[in-house]
């Protein structure tokens, strides 16, 4: 089967600083991708480029950005305005500060559905109601007439997803959605997630830091470093066995529930010159990838 | 802002005014110099001036003086002109429309120019629509109205004489207002010839009054834009697939307008104390050029009442400002 | 423009102002106040009928333009520059002891500037010159009467944020004085501040003065400065209109110049001293 994502040796520079290199990506429909890596290693990066948000001063570059079989290279910013939100969506980092502080909840779950499925605006809201619902928000309609700042993180990030799913797209990038959160409402937030994503088969590039999670949401993981990806395998088997060195001293830097009194491990130095030296190596832009 | 808030600032306007007619007071009295000298017309004989002092009660101590111009003023007797010999109030109230004719005109002006021009150096980031706003931006906020008004008479009366530059209606039109408020009574009596006329006489004045606060407007708006542009929840409806004029007109304007709305309060008492010089210039009968006119003839009752009146509409400016934030943004007044 | 070619421009273009004015009877080609009835409304030397002799043209009574404004600017300088600084002297002390001391002074200076401010300042100007009658003197107390209070909440303002740094807690800690603070804490950030409100303090001292030639209340008549002469070429605009735009022209220039310079040392400073750099 065709995967819904595929990207292939993209590249992307601020000021002639590369921050993303021959970055390679597959996602297969209704999939969990996990992409994991320390801060500064660019996946952020990758999610943004993805919807084409990416800095006005970044110089992209690939050989292949593909959703669906469509290019995305070169789309039109009409092209680009219809499928987001639509077909891809963001679940943003920090739930405090995505939501516009002025505006009321409803207009902001609503917009989506009347630009995109053209919904008018009792049928709009009809659906919102039903989207928090899904999100296990109770009240949900004094929930539409409350604003941002009147509701708790657990709770927006809730109504941020609802918004992600809203129009039932395929993809969905969700950048770090548990970070900003306490570890409480992460965990039911992760299981809410997994619970949509499930009923509606979509797949989702999960952006974080956190290995826990991945092992326990991911079906295949890419694991990032200096803005390129030093392995990709399944889930099961890069925790089973990792093949890059990286890999392996992320693993090590990790807490382990199941192996309590192992001590932590920094990221060794010797690794580090190993990567510079790996980084050295690789292609820059193809010639002939296209501009983005 | 709550309602406790408003009230506290309701309250704290009785002692700035008590402040402000002081002021006035002590200004015209104590200052050195002699109130009648001010008054009197050269070559008056010592009795005349004895006279006049005791007619307006300067010969009695300055605190009784005070007491009694205080308790006047409270029932809203501001004296009588010494110039026009009219009642001082009901010159004020006859000419106060014509000024807030205008000073509405500024503003409106101003700020639909301001937030154009805001917008569109945003909308056309690091094209040429934001070289051109910057330049507007730094010639309009050093350049003082009273320059503009000049320049407007100078270029547009003058030079290239498009628009009247004196006056605010042309006598020769048939109209016979029953209010002072010229254009409101035009709009609503469908005297449409002559709302084109007072309009007419307005722009120029209005726009020298407007553009100091126009210029800084655009670049409190551009500022204030470009950095709600930057917000996370501009990112989320970037990804919800909304245009960039969507963006900047439905989501990041609104919480831009905060620190608008400030400025636009703070320099709208400069607007109305810009009245002054740019009613002079443009002969414009309100209560800015009567203010001239009464410095010029030493018309003491005049005068007072007359800064009074100002200083009235300056607080009120700055009340209706606090009350719109409220409006603007939920956050404030919640716990 | 960047901050330091602006600063350059506008400094440059005040010394070359200043050095006209104390120069001016050097430089100018004519006596400002000497009248030839027989020369009147002559147009610049580039229009039709003008002449050599009198390089911006004359006035109603035939005096030299170019010479008037050469000692226009004599007023303008001094009185920018006398004004500029009292008012900045006056404000920054209130804005400095409201500031640093708070509590009841600052309340106090507060509440002044609170009354201060619900005047219009060209109302009151007017009035003031008007009671105080005319006289370049005039126009400078007008001006440190009504502007003082620029600089005391610009400075106060200033000095609260001050007063939450570390460095400022800290010297507290140390046992430093007052006085000593304020001299080795606050009074070097609060430096270019004060510049840059003195330059467009200047500015605004310059145009102050305009209004009041324009109400009749600046100067004597024997006196040239570019307030008495928009008003005098006002009268006759219709007839040559040069008379109004030179002297518009010189203050206009002036104002943006101190304009330049302020937000020049503002902005050459401000990195150093406050937000960092974006």
């Amino acid at each position: 089967m065709s995967p819904v994502l595929a990207i292939r040796d993209l590249h992307l520079e601020i000021d002639a600083q590369p921050i993303l290199r021959s970055v390679a990506l597959s996602i297969a429909a209704g999939e969990i991708c996990g992409l994991v890596g320390e801060s500064g290693a660019g996946k952020t990066m990758v999610g943004r480029v993805l919807l084409g948000l990416q800095p006005e001063n970044a110089r992209v570059s690939a050989a292949e950005v593909r959703f669906e079989g469509r290019d995305l290279r070169g789309l039109s910013a009409r092209a680009r305005e219809q499928m987001l939100g639509r077909d891809i969506a963001l679940i943003p980092q920090n739930p405090m500060t995505a939501l516009n502080p002025v505006a009321r909840i409803e207009p902001q779950m609503t917009d989506v559905l009347r630009m995109h499925l053209g919904l008018g605006r009792a049928a709009a809201r009809e659906r919102a109601i039903g989207l928090l619902e899904d999100v296990r928000i109770r009240e949900p309609g004094r929930v539409l007439r409350q604003f941002p700042h009147e509701l708790s993180g657990g709770m927006r990030q809730r109504i941020l997803i609802a918004i992600a799913f809203a129009c039932r797209p395929r993809l969905i990038v969700a950048d770090e959605p548990t970070t900003a959160l306490d570890v409480t409402v992460q965990k039911q937030i992760l299981r809410l997630l997994k619970e949509l994503q499930t009923a509606y088969a979509t797949a989702i590039l999960f952006i974080t830091h956190d290995l826990g999670v991945v092992a326990k949401l991911c079906d295949t993981v890419s694991v990032m470093q200096g803005g390129r990806i030093v392995e990709a395998a399944s889930a099961a088997m890069l925790f089973a066995s990792p093949a890059h060195a990286y890999t392996r001293a992320l693993l090590a830097s990790t807490p382990r529930h199941d192996r309590p009194g192992d001590s932590l491990k920094p990221i060794p130095t010797a690794l580090t010159a190993q990567l510079r030296s790996e980084a050295a190596a690789l292609p820059g832009p193809v010639p002939g990838a296209r501009a983005w | 802002m709550s309602p406790a808030d408003l009230l506290r600032r309701l309250l704290w306007v009785i002692p700035t005014l008590f402040g402000v007619a002081v002021i006035v007071f002590v200004l015209l009295r104590v200052v050195p110099g002699d109130p009648v000298a001010m008054m009197i017309p050269p070559g008056a004989s010592m009795a005349d001036v004895d006279n006049l002092r005791a007619l307006y009660g300067l010969d009695r101590p300055i605190v009784v003086q005070f007491g009694a111009w205080l308790a006047d003023v409270a029932r809203g007797n501001f004296g009588t002109s010494i110039s026009l010999r009219q009642n001082v109030m009901k010159l004020v109230l006859g000419r106060l429309p014509a000024t807030l004719e205008l000073c509405l005109c500024a503003i409106v002006l101003a700020v639909t120019l301001g937030l154009l021009l805001g917008v569109a150096a945003v909308h056309w980031r690091r094209r040429w629509p934001e070289t051109v706003v910057d330049g507007f931006a730094g010639l309009g906020i050093a350049i003082p109205d009273f320059l503009w008004g000049l320049l407007f008479i100078l270029v547009l009366g003058v030079l290239w004489p498009v628009l009247p530059v004196s006056g605010r209606i042309d006598p020769r039109i048939a109209f016979e207002p029953a209010t002072q408020f010229y254009a409101v009574e035009a709009l609503f009596t469908g005297r449409f010839d002559v709302l084109g006329e007072l309009l007419a006489h307005m722009l120029l004045p209005a726009a020298a009054l407007a553009l100091p606060l126009a210029a800084s407007l655009a670049r409190v708006v551009k500022a204030s834009l470009a950095e709600a542009m930057n917000q996370d929840y501009v990112m989320l409806v970037r990804a919800k697939g909304y245009s960039r004029a969507r963006i900047i007109w439905r989501v990041a304007l609104r919480n831009a307008l905060i620190p608008a709305v400030t400025l636009t309060g703070v320099q709208f008492t400069f607007l109305v104390g810009g009245t002054v010089l740019i009613e002079t210039i443009f002969s414009y009968p309100g209560i800015g050029n009567l203010a001239i006119a009464a410095v010029m003839q030493r018309d003491l009752p005049l005068i007072q009442g007359l800064v009074l009146t100002f200083a009235v509409l300056f607080i009120a400016i700055n009340l209706a400002v606090d009350a719109t934030y409220a409006l603007l943004d939920p956050r404030v007044g919640a716990p | 423009m960047n901050a330091r070619n602006r600063a350059r421009f506008g400094g440059a273009f005040l010394l070359l102002l200043a050095v006209l004015a104390i120069a001016a009877p050097l430089i100018a080609p004519h006596d400002p106040l000497e009248q030839d009835l027989l020369s009147t409304f002559r147009p610049p030397v580039w229009m039709e009928h003008g002449s050599a002799m009198f390089l911006l043209g004359t006035d109603s009574l035939g005096r030299d333009v170019l010479s008037r404004l050469i000692f226009g600017a004599r007023a303008a300088i001094t009185v920018a520059v006398v004004a500029a600084v009292l008012a900045g002297l006056l404000g920054t002390a209130l804005g400095l002891l409201a500031g640093f001391f708070g509590g009841r002074i600052d309340t106090a200076i507060s509440r002044l500037v609170e009354i201060w401010m619900a005047f219009p300042p060209v109302l009151l100007s007017i009035v003031l010159a008007a009671v105080l009658g005319a006289g370049l003197h005039t126009v400078v107390i007008a001006i440190v009467v009504i502007d003082w209070t620029r600089f005391c909440r610009v400075i106060r303002a200033e000095v609260l944020v001050q007063k939450s740094r570390d460095y400022v807690a800290s010297a507290l800690t140390i046992g430093l004085g007052p006085v000593a603070i304020l001299r080795s804490e606050i009074a070097p950030n609060v430096a270019p501040l004060f510049v840059t409100l003195l330059s467009l303090e200047m500015g605004i001292a310059i145009v102050v003065e305009a209004v009041l030639s324009f109400a009749g209340l600046s100067v004597a008549n024997d006196t040239a400065t570019w307030g008495s002469m928009i008003q005098e070429g006002r009268q006759f605009v219709r007839q040559a209109w040069w008379l109004m735009a030179l002297p518009m022209a010189c203050i206009i220039v002036s104002v943006l110049a101190t304009q330049a310079l302020g937000d020049g040392v503002r902005e050459l400073a401000d990195p150093l001293m406050r937000r960092s750099k974006r």
